[in-house]
């Protein structure tokens, strides 16, 4: 067989099956049990370290960067 | 130590242009090497005036890296107004052909200006504003300073240099003539080692990061810079005729060659266009909103369902040519599979101002973000439909192509461009706020009318020359000669420069709004005085 025909049948066959079921694997793994609380924690990453890096281990902590920088909510 | 090898590398690169301009077989080749000649020696000088100096001995992990987010800041705005000012000057020249000068023949007539005019918008203007805001994006939500110190910088001026060769190539005359992918080898070859290094620092960035999990955003301009390179790889595989003129073969030849550069055509609109301005609206809707994405599950579906699908869609760029019909097909489900993801990230992104949508009131800022989103909507709907095979054969080669594209570009990712260099001008230069909010209502009016004049020219424009060109008499003629259709579409093509004019107009307002906010907005009250300026 060339390889054209070859490699044709092996993509529209088990690539499109692994690509496929990788992307239902994706799907499964966004909606898993406790997605949703850990989801609300990093949706919340731009509104930390605005201003500055976070600190090393054992450096200490005084500068403003680890403040909430959103408003809190009323 | 480092200074000894970039003043040896310099100075070879100075020594070797020269040499290849002394060989140069073309104008276009010569001044690109006479350019790389200036700039090489340029950064020697300032390389060696900077050599064996005393380091001021700052600990910078403690600071973002904000000097080259502001030099692309600036950068952004000022390519900005060149390709937009470019683009006007050419819709002039199609609505009034007299204004392709008898002096400027072969330098500034429309085929000369019209890649510099795609190139400056899309690479110069989005490119910069792609860069800037991915190393802004990339070090607060890593929480990490850039890696790889000055190799940001050096992405940042290489990139420009890969601008200014393209655009002085394209007015002289040197081209591979694919769409978008215009620049010659060794402008193609510059990239590729701008966009390698462009790839270390992001990912460096993300590797030392310290936030556990990496933000949506940056999952999306990961995705950009990589499929950029991937494509920009591909698509450029070209032979130079000599390595002292700018004239370069292609490998692939025929219907390989068309299907190659439509698979990096589309995929330039997909991953450069969308994917890495998607990133944009992820990090900059929730900022000035000031709340989180409306769903985090779904961003995460959304890039997935993206990135997947984006990269079949490019056939449908040839419906009816040589290309086999089972591919064209392919490319078309392709295409119309896509506006789901499409529409979740829209919706993502819309859903946000849930329980803020008095911000649209008071805050223009946030309404340019939202009609920015609302076009990426209404662009992704546009498209898939033009990609079905019978509505293509109508609107394929007219001026709707036209209108289509900008209503994307000026609508998507001009208004989220704007909005995000809104938002980083008073963050970046440490100002209380913009200097006039009323200037970017202007900003904002101005762009939506220049694009709703723009795209609804275009429609009809498009739709009617396409009704021309199929139309038959009783006994099977061909009614219309292309120089009727021509004639006809004048009254659209002086409504479409209008909303040009008006476009580029609120660009310049902007110009001066951001300038003004740096020279007399108040500075930010020192509530964060420990962390030094840089």
């Amino acid at each position: 067989m060339e390889t054209y025909s070859l490699l044709r049948q092996f993509a529209d066959s088990w690539v499109l099956l692994a690509l496929f079921a990788f992307f239902i694997g994706v799907v499964i793994f966004a909606f898993r049990p406790g997605s949703t609380k850990a989801y609300r924690d990093v949706a919340d990453i731009p509104f930390r370290h605005e201003d500055a890096p976070a600190p090393r281990k054992g450096d200490d902590d005084t500068a403003a960067n680890t403040r909430d920088a959103r408003p809190k909510e009323a | 130590m480092g200074n000894y090898i970039k003043l040896i590398a310099l100075g070879l690169v100075t020594l070797l242009a020269l040499i290849a301009a002394n060989y140069a077989r073309d104008l276009a080749y010569l001044v690109n090497a006479l350019t790389v000649a200036l700039v090489a020696g340029g950064f020697f000088l300032w390389t060696l005036r900077r050599t064996d100096e005393p380091s001021p001995g700052v600990d910078l992990s403690r600071q973002y890296m904000d000097g080259v987010v502001r030099a692309g800041v600036i950068a952004t705005a000022g390519w900005g107004v060149v390709g937009f000012l470019v683009g006007v000057t050419i819709a002039f020249q199609l609505a009034f052909p007299q204004l392709n000068f008898d002096w400027a023949q072969g330098y500034a007539n429309f085929g000369r200006l019209r890649p510099l005019h795609t190139s400056a918008v899309i690479f110069a203007f989005g490119g910069n504003a792609l860069i800037a805001t991915s190393f802004y994006v990339v070090q607060r939500t890593s929480a990490a300073r850039l890696w790889g110190g000055n190799l940001a910088w050096f992405v940042f001026w290489g990139f420009q240099l890969v601008i200014v060769l393209a655009a002085t190539g394209y007015l002289l005359g040197a081209t591979q003539s694919k769409e978008y992918a215009e620049p010659e080898w060794y402008v193609d070859w510059w990239l590729t080692v701008v966009w390698v290094a462009y790839l270390a620092v992001f990912l460096g960035t993300i590797v030392k990061r310290k936030e556990p999990h990496i933000y949506v955003a940056n999952w999306f301009y990961l995705s950009f810079i990589i499929t950029v390179a991937m494509l920009h790889i591909v698509n450029n595989l070209s032979i130079p005729v000599s390595l002292y003129g700018s004239k370069s073969v292609q490998v692939f030849s025929g219907v390989q060659d068309a299907m190659t550069q439509w698979w990096y055509g589309h995929n330039a609109v997909g991953f450069f266009l969308t994917a890495g301005f998607l990133g944009m609206m992820y990090y900059f809707v929730p900022k000035q909103a000031e709340r989180p994405i409306y769903s985090y599950k779904l961003s995460i579906i959304h890039f997935w369902a993206l990135i997947f699908i984006y990269i079949w869609a490019g056939p449908h760029h040839l419906h009816y040519t040589a290309l086999p019909d089972w591919a064209s097909t392919l490319g078309m489900v392709f295409s119309i599979v896509l506006w789901m993801p499409s529409w979740g990230g829209m919706i993502n992104g819309l859903m946000t101002l849930s329980g803020a949508w008095d911000k649209l009131r008071t805050d223009p800022i946030i309404r340019m973000m939202v009609i920015s989103v609302g076009f990426y909507g209404m662009s992704t709907f546009e498209g898939p439909m033009m990609s079905i095979r019978a509505v293509n054969s109508l609107s394929h080669y007219t001026d709707w192509t036209i209108g289509h594209v900008h209503s994307g570009a000026l609508g998507w990712n001009g208004m989220i461009t704007f909005g995000a260099l809104y938002f980083l001008v008073p963050k970046l230069w440490n100002r209380e706020r913009l200097y006039s909010l009323s200037l970017v209502s202007w900003h904002f009016w101005l762009a939506t009318i220049g694009i709703i004049l723009y795209a609804a020219s275009m429609w009809v424009t498009g739709i009617m020359e396409g009704l021309m060109w199929r139309e038959v008499d009783a006994n099977g003629f061909l009614v219309n000669s292309f120089a009727d259709t021509v004639a006809a579409k004048f009254p659209m093509y002086v409504v479409r420069g209008l909303g040009g004019v008006l476009f580029l107009l609120g660009a310049i307002i902007m110009c001066y709004n951001l300038w003004m906010t740096v020279r007399r907005s108040p500075a930010v009250e020192a509530t964060n005085s420990a962390v030094p300026a840089e």
